[in-house]
């Protein structure tokens, strides 16, 4: 199974994190050694240059997302933004109310703010998926109270790639005068985002996932209709209109501004490019093996993300049988804590199809030779565990694994 | 997380990989863990009820690769070893052979526990045989594993 044109290991991990785009460093570059200045140093050319690229960025990011440049605040990732816009939000509006509503299959940088939220005596309503991964507006305007100070939501689930009503449930917050955040870290570049037609007013977003640096993201945060204001968490020089104190990493901030133009011009071809890609993958496995089953929504997804289960084999154990490509999985084995994805159980995949699961991230740099690759890769690896599976044995023999007593552990 | 060269050894040329017939008096099965945890072992004995030697062995596992390292390498310590040898092998000495990180130790308290759930079936279907002509020799009654 040797084919020679393929350079391994081909990167499918593309949820995980991308691979700087070389124009992206190529921007960033001059701001390191020559251009160095500090964006806050209003009295020198050196300063002046700094301050220009980081203008320059906000705008190329404010393109993407339908906002305004004034409207950007640089912040280290977007778990920092969605901390900032979170407990931002919570700590200015508490005279207003004092409920948040998210949705269980959130990222745990969006979960765990909350839980601290609840700690401190906020109420915190986490919404059920149906089983592709969808909410629906309905719910989300079921579950609005008076005291409903803010919806959080994301555009993009991380592990299933399935895409939220964004724009429906927008329109349901505005109607009741509650701030929107949507943690948009897997949709932006990815799927179309219009912070206007959406009806977002918070929206967080990552360089690293769309072909820029690690260590940067920024915070959309809205002006007008209506201006949302937020209680900082990072006290200091007062930068980013007071919201986010700390000196602006300027070639980072070039290198997202950068990685966001390209998406922005790239998005539709490229969104096209994937999901073919995506779909080959996806019926050349399909095709080849029995009992695979997707997770996430079949249409409404992320074109690069791919989620597959596969029965009777783990994980973790089907990773290391495919060690040309790299994929995650939502087996316990791979992830720190004992238990299987909490996003898989939450669309009511069972445990054991959790441990089987399988993501693929395909990317701006993914081709049609890895894709046929990974086919093969993939088939050949289920088969030489599924050999060796006493639950593909029973299954064979027509046993139902529901009917046996399992020795838990 | 790096594997052991003896951890990939066994992956990737499982030993002994397959199934006996249950129902033959002569062979002990132990089917342990469950799928909703991520691992299932199945370990197989065949002994010689006038030795009381394992005469084969053999497995099939759901899990990841430390868990059938763990249980393809149970299969060849077993054979030819008698019940009671057996029966002392302990889960430390699959984790010193294979290079177990300590979150995969669970995956030789597995295999242990399979090698003795696949003697206690042995044993118990030996008991239950109706009298035979010869007197068998059977082990001594060994303990049952928790």
């Amino acid at each position: 199974m040797v084919q020679p044109m393929v350079r391994t290991p081909i990167y499918l991990d593309n949820n995980a994190t991308t691979r700087t785009d070389p124009r992206v460093v190529e921007a960033m570059l001059p701001f390191f050694t020559e251009d160095y200045g500090n964006a806050a140093s209003r009295n020198h050319a050196f300063g002046w240059k700094a301050e220009e690229a980081v203008e320059n960025a906000r705008e190329q990011i404010a393109a993407l997302i339908g906002c305004g440049p004034k409207e950007v605040i640089f912040t280290s990732g977007a778990t920092e933004s969605n901390n900032l816009a979170i407990k931002g939000v919570a700590a200015m509006y508490k005279s207003k109310g004092n409920h948040i509503v998210t949705v269980a299959t959130e990222h745990k940088a969006v979960l765990d703010p909350c839980k601290r939220l609840e700690r401190d005596g906020y109420t915190v309503t986490y919404l059920d998926v149906d089983r592709d991964g969808r909410v629906s507006a309905q719910q989300v305007a079921e579950a609005l109270t008076d005291k409903t100070i803010l919806v959080s939501i994301m555009g993009v689930n991380n592990e299933i790639g399935t895409v939220q009503p964004l724009a429906e449930i927008g329109k349901v917050c505005k109607a009741k005068g509650v701030l929107f955040h949507s943690d948009c870290v897997q949709a932006v570049g990815k799927v179309p985002v219009d912070v206007e037609a959406m009806g977002i007013d918070l929206l967080s977003l990552s360089g690293h996932k769309i072909y820029g640096p690690k260590g940067i993201g920024a915070l959309y945060v809205r002006r007008k209709n209506p201006r949302v204001r937020l209680d900082p968490i990072i006290d200091g020089g007062g930068h980013e209109r007071g919201m986010r104190s700390g000196t602006l990493p300027v070639p980072l901030i070039v290198g997202l501004g950068v990685a966001c133009e390209l998406c922005r011009k790239e998005l539709t071809t490229e969104a096209e490019r994937l999901t073919r890609l995506r779909e080959k993958l996806r019926e050349g496995i399909m095709s080849r093996l029995e009992e695979v089953y997707l997770n996430g929504h079949p249409t409404e997804r992320q074109p690069g993300n791919l989620n597959l289960s596969f029965a009777f084999v783990e994980g973790e154990g089907l990773m290391m049988g495919m060690k040309e490509i790299a994929v995650s999985s939502g087996s316990a084995c791979t992830s720190a804590s004992l238990e299987p994805s909490y996003v898989l159980k939450a669309l009511g995949v069972g445990d054991e199809l959790a441990h089987s699961s399988i993501r693929f991230g395909l990317g701006r740099f993914t081709t049609e030779e890895d894709v046929a690759f990974t086919i093969d890769l993939v088939v050949k690896a289920v088969n030489h565990l599924r050999a060796m599976s006493p639950l593909y044995e029973m299954h064979k023999a027509g046993i139902d694994l529901n009917t046996i007593q399992w020795a838990a552990h | 997380m790096p594997y052991s060269t003896q951890v990939l050894d066994h992956y990737n040329n499982p030993r002994n990989v397959g199934s006996f017939d249950k129902d033959d008096p002569n062979v002990g099965t132990g089917l342990v863990g469950a799928p909703e945890c991520g691992d299932v072992l199945r370990l197989q004995v065949k002994i010689d009820p006038a030795t009381g030697r394992i005469e084969d062995a053999c497995f099939k596992t759901f899990g990841c690769g430390s868990a059938i390292a763990s249980s393809s390498l149970a299969t060849e310590w077993l054979k030819g070893k008698t019940v009671e040898e057996a029966l002392a092998i302990r889960n430390t000495e699959i984790v010193e052979e294979l290079s177990l990180p300590p979150v995969k130790v669970h995956c030789s308290v597995l295999a242990e526990d399979a090698i003795k759930a696949a003697i206690r079936n042995y044993q118990e279907k030996q008991a239950q045989l109706p009298e035979q002509g010869q007197d068998q020799e059977q082990p001594a009654e060994v303990g049952s594993a928790s």
